[in-house]
């Protein structure tokens, strides 16, 4: 049953270190995405399991087999690639029951087979079109259905959904995943789209520039941003720069710009240090007028967009920092451009970082 | 571009770089707009076809229609008739056998230079080429010597080895043709997207199963252009084989001996035979190429069944050793080895004073040598630069049946006529075409027609298949992007095609340095490869410049070596991602 263990794994092209030093525990059975920006090596790394191309250091291990020897036609895999790669000169159907043909399974079972997962995966027409003659959600669903019909337990998924529009692609989601359950797959699944991967994974490695930033549940990478990168790249933090005034038995107080002061429940950083709260916009708490309140500063209201779920505000805050907070449209009173009001954020909300030495622009950036 | 500015000089200076720059930029955008009239489209590709008829398909067959009386000759004996027949079929069946052994012995050795990681596979990717280097000629009499002759490999047996025959004219021939399969296959794969193998890969199937049924079938334009070139080469090379056929006779040699028997003779004989022969094996050919060009694409390639067990054992070592080993044996052994031995007194006579002599042009061979040497090269590099230019249009009218489907397949048809008409009379219906056209016209012109209409099949073959490779999407979709057609084509067909078109050019290159036969029936002018027919001895051991095995030895050796580096040097400097 495949767990991949990856161990101190680096792969270099010429000078570029498209993955460096990962190491990773994908346990059986799991729905796993490798999600980032582009050129973050997310797609090596799934080649790297594949079997396609070698590791110049590190071990893979798939079930509790070192496989860095092992090629790809004997790693038990099924993997779905980008653009899709449907054989051109077979139909859907030969495609399909390719990887049971070279497997040698005989007439009777590939036949099985190949009706079985074309039934999962609800595409029993054109089954001798060409692939040049389907539409890209027909092509997709084929190669999920001849990666599915070779029986591997591990099925390694590159931007599946990629080239398909966005309703097609949100319900293929949630159906890729239910297969995968519903086999009992282990499936790592590489994409750029977060709400993709938020929405159908039970863990997700968020990676940059080769490494990995953070491992974690949906919940726990939202709720428990590791680092500033996360706390960007997944949802959305207004970022506020300041200085640890004082640190006591709660928590650290952080003096903002314009000399704001605003308690947080951070214990780890020293007096003086130079940090930077990140606090999600849907946190925020406005009011009309002025109130005193913990963590409250006073605000005007620059801009409002319905977004139709939520209203967004964009904030100038006393100090001069901007924020945006973010409130659902039917539950709550609405607030006006101009308005003056007071916003107020609970300490167990704000995340505290160390200031990035590279800045925050180069931080957080995503090319 | 730094370029001092607080000069009058400097700043004129990068004016006009600029203006240049400018002019040029300007200039490519006027032309790409003026590729997108249909009036211009349709004069380059109307131009390609009218060049193709004027130039390269016309000449050499008319002069075997102006001679069209001359086969009531033939047809009136029944003695010649059945050898002429008889001849023909041999030609066929020789044809055909040698094409799909140098397929299948050609697609192991292309695997490993298109696949292989080392450096050194750019030496052996060049030594591919040096049986087409060789001139044909001195191509048959080294295969004589080495397969027939005491001093050759016979002295390893102690008796002849091979003689003359239709098995040594079997060698010839697949030896010759070795390297176009090679040469075509190697573009082939050089221009494939991995990613359908990788997918097969992945899906379970070990590396034999995975390029069996899926590389093998999506290269398969490329497989049947190999095949057409090997099989018209077959049909109508001359030259060398006259060296080894002894009595053996195909279409070819029963020209050339009906020629020694009785063009001072009877010379309507002789015609008749050139045009009898020559217009059998045109258009069976004709015909044969036609059934590939409609059947061809249809026919599926046996991917349905597999052998799991097998093909496994066969895609890992050391079956791939075994394989890559017995690849490299073969060509080594039967290709390479053969072809140079004409040449190897070249090192001894290095020993010799045959050295000083060749380096100082000493005697009557070494006084013509060099100037022979720059004449072919200069020759072949013109011929390939216009080859491409008037070969381009013509390989994409094909691939995207730009004048509909027939029209398509009569042209892909008739670009392989060139090829197959047997060199001896390629030459006599060229010199007599030119000269009745131009009486006047020179002598180099009338060599460069010749040798453009001998080598244009090769560059027009290897650049259709590669372009109909190419998805027409990836133009659809620079076409939407707004780019003009001829943008399209410099931005999209020129890169992907790359490979191919440094593969036809390299095959057209070498044709041209190596060709003798039609050569030496068409011009006055010395090439190298006439230089050397005149030193090679004829069956009767005599020969038209005197000169010692040693320096027949040099003069190949000399020919062998400088085309060898010019092709290796190409293939460095256009290095990249590959060799071609």
């Amino acid at each position: 049953m495949p767990d991949v263990r990856i161990v101190n794994v680096t792969k270099k092209f010429g000078k570029i270190v498209a993955v460096n030093n990962v190491s990773l525990h994908i346990y059986d059975k799991e729905y796993f995405s490798l999600l980032g920006p582009s050129g973050c090596g997310k797609t090596t790394l799934l080649r790297l399991i594949a079997g396609l191309i070698k590791p110049d250091e590190g071990e893979i291990y798939i079930g509790d087999k070192l496989v860095n020897d092992v090629p790809p036609e004997n790693r038990d895999i099924g993997f779905v690639f980008q653009t899709f790669a449907l054989f051109p000169h077979m139909n859907a159907w030969d495609n399909v029951t390719y990887g049971p043909r070279v497997k040698g399974f005989n007439g009777e079972r590939t036949k099985t087979i190949g009706h079985e997962v074309l039934e999962m995966v609800r595409l029993h027409e054109r089954l001798d079109a060409f692939p040049n003659e389907l539409s890209g959600g027909m092509m997709q669903r084929i190669a999920v259905a001849r990666a599915l019909a070779a029986g591997a337990k591990l099925l390694l998924l590159d931007e599946p959904l990629g080239q398909l529009d966005a309703k097609v692609r949100d319900e293929l989601r949630y159906e890729i995943r239910r297969m995968a359950k519903d086999l009992g797959l282990t499936a790592i699944h590489v994409t750029h789209d977060q709400s993709e991967a938020m929405a159908i994974s039970d863990r997700i490695a968020i990676m940059k520039k080769g490494k990995i930033m953070q491992v974690g549940t949906p919940q726990e990478l939202y709720m428990k941003p590791a680092n500033i990168f996360v706390a960007h790249f997944v949802g959305e933090s207004n970022f506020l720069e300041g200085y640890t005034s004082t640190v006591n038995v709660k928590g650290a107080t952080v003096e903002l710009r314009g000399g704001i002061k605003v308690q947080t429940v951070e214990k780890n950083v020293k007096l003086g240090e130079r940090v930077l709260l990140a606090v999600r916009p849907e946190t925020f708490t406005i009011e009309k007028g002025t109130k005193k309140n913990e963590n409250s500063i006073l605000g005007t209201i620059e801009r409002v967009t319905f977004e139709g779920t939520d209203v967004r505000y964009e904030i100038r805050l006393e100090n001069q920092d901007l924020v945006v907070a973010v409130k659902p449209s039917l539950t709550e009173e609405w607030f006006n451009m101009g308005e003056k009001v007071t916003v107020s954020f609970p300490p167990e909300r704000i995340h505290v970082f160390k200031y990035p030495e590279i800045g925050l622009r180069e931080e957080i950036a995503v090319e | 571009m730094q370029i001092r500015k607080d000069t009058a000089f400097g700043n004129m200076r990068s004016e006009i770089w600029a203006d240049g720059l400018l002019l040029s930029k300007k200039f490519t955008e006027a032309l790409d707009r003026l590729s997108s009239k249909n009036v211009v489209k349709f004069g380059v590709y109307l131009t390609a076809v009218i060049v193709f008829f004027a130039l390269i398909l016309l000449p050499p067959i008319l002069g075997i229609i102006f001679k069209w009386s001359a086969m009531q000759q033939i047809l009136s004996q029944p003695e010649y008739m059945t050898r002429a027949l008889n001849s023909v079929e041999n030609s066929f069946l020789i044809a055909l056998f040698v094409s799909i052994i140098d397929i299948i012995a050609g697609l192991p050795m292309a695997w490993l230079v298109a696949r292989g990681k080392s450096k050194w596979l750019n030496v052996l990717d060049t030594l591919c080429d040096i049986p087409f280097i060789v001139p044909t000629t001195a191509l048959g009499y080294s295969l004589f010597l080495f397969w027939s002759k005491e001093n050759g490999i016979s002295a390893l047996f102690g008796k002849t080895l091979i003689s003359p025959g239709w098995l040594l004219v079997m060698l010839l021939h697949f030896t010759f043709s070795y390297p176009v399969v090679v040469r075509v296959i190697v573009g082939a794969l050089l221009d494939y997207k991995m990613e359908y193998e990788q997918a097969s890969r992945t899906l379970g199937a070990p590396p034999f199963i995975a390029s069996r049924t899926v590389t093998l079938s999506i290269i398969k334009p490329s497989l049947i252009a190999a095949f057409i070139l090997a099989f018209s080469r077959s049909i109508s090379e001359t030259g060398a084989t006259i060296m080894v056929a002894g009595t053996f006779e195909n279409g070819p040699t029963f020209i050339w001996n009906m020629q020694e028997e009785f063009s001072k003779v009877n010379p309507a004989i002789y015609e008749g035979s050139i045009v009898f022969a020559s217009f059998l094996l045109i258009a069976i050919s004709c015909i044969i190429f036609g059934i590939i060009r409609i059947f061809g694409p249809k026919l599926k390639l046996p991917i349905k069944r597999v052998w799991p067990s097998l093909e496994r054992k066969l895609s890992y070592s050391p079956a791939v050793t075994a394989r890559n080993s017995t690849a490299l044996i073969i060509f080594l052994a039967i290709v390479l080895t053969p072809s140079l031995f004409v040449a190897l007194p070249a090192f001894q006579a290095l020993f010799t004073d045959t050295l000083p002599n060749a380096l100082f042009g000493r005697g009557e061979l070494w006084s013509v040598y060099w100037h022979s040497l720059i004449l072919s090269y200069f020759l072949g590099a013109v011929v390939t630069v216009i080859n491409v230019i008037i070969g381009l249009p013509m390989a994409i009218l094909i691939a995207r049946k730009k004048f509909g489907t027939w029209m398509s397949t009569a042209l892909d048809v008739l670009v392989n006529v060139p090829l197959i008409v047997p060199s001896i009379a390629l030459g006599v219906s060229l010199k007599f075409f030119w000269k009745e056209t131009l009486a006047f016209i020179p002598e180099m012109l009338l060599l460069i027609f010749a040798h453009l209409a001998i080598t244009y099949p090769y560059f027009v073959r290897s650049m259709s298949a590669a372009i109909e490779r190419i998805s027409s999407d990836m133009e659809d979709a620079a076409k939407t992007l707004g780019a003009k057609p001829l943008a399209v084509f410099r931005t999209i067909i020129l890169p992907l095609t790359k490979y191919s078109i440094l593969s036809g050019a390299v095959m057209v290159f070498t044709r041209s340095v190596s060709e003798t036969g039609a050569t030496k029936a068409v011009t006055t002018l010395q090439t190298a490869p006439l230089v050397i027919v005149d030193i090679v001895p004829k069956a009767n051991g005599s020969q038209i410049i005197p000169a010692t095995f040693l320096d027949i030895g040099l003069a190949c050796g000399f020919l062998i070596l400088f085309s060898f580096m010019i092709l290796l040097a190409l293939r460095l400097v256009v290095k990249g991602k590959g060799r071609y």
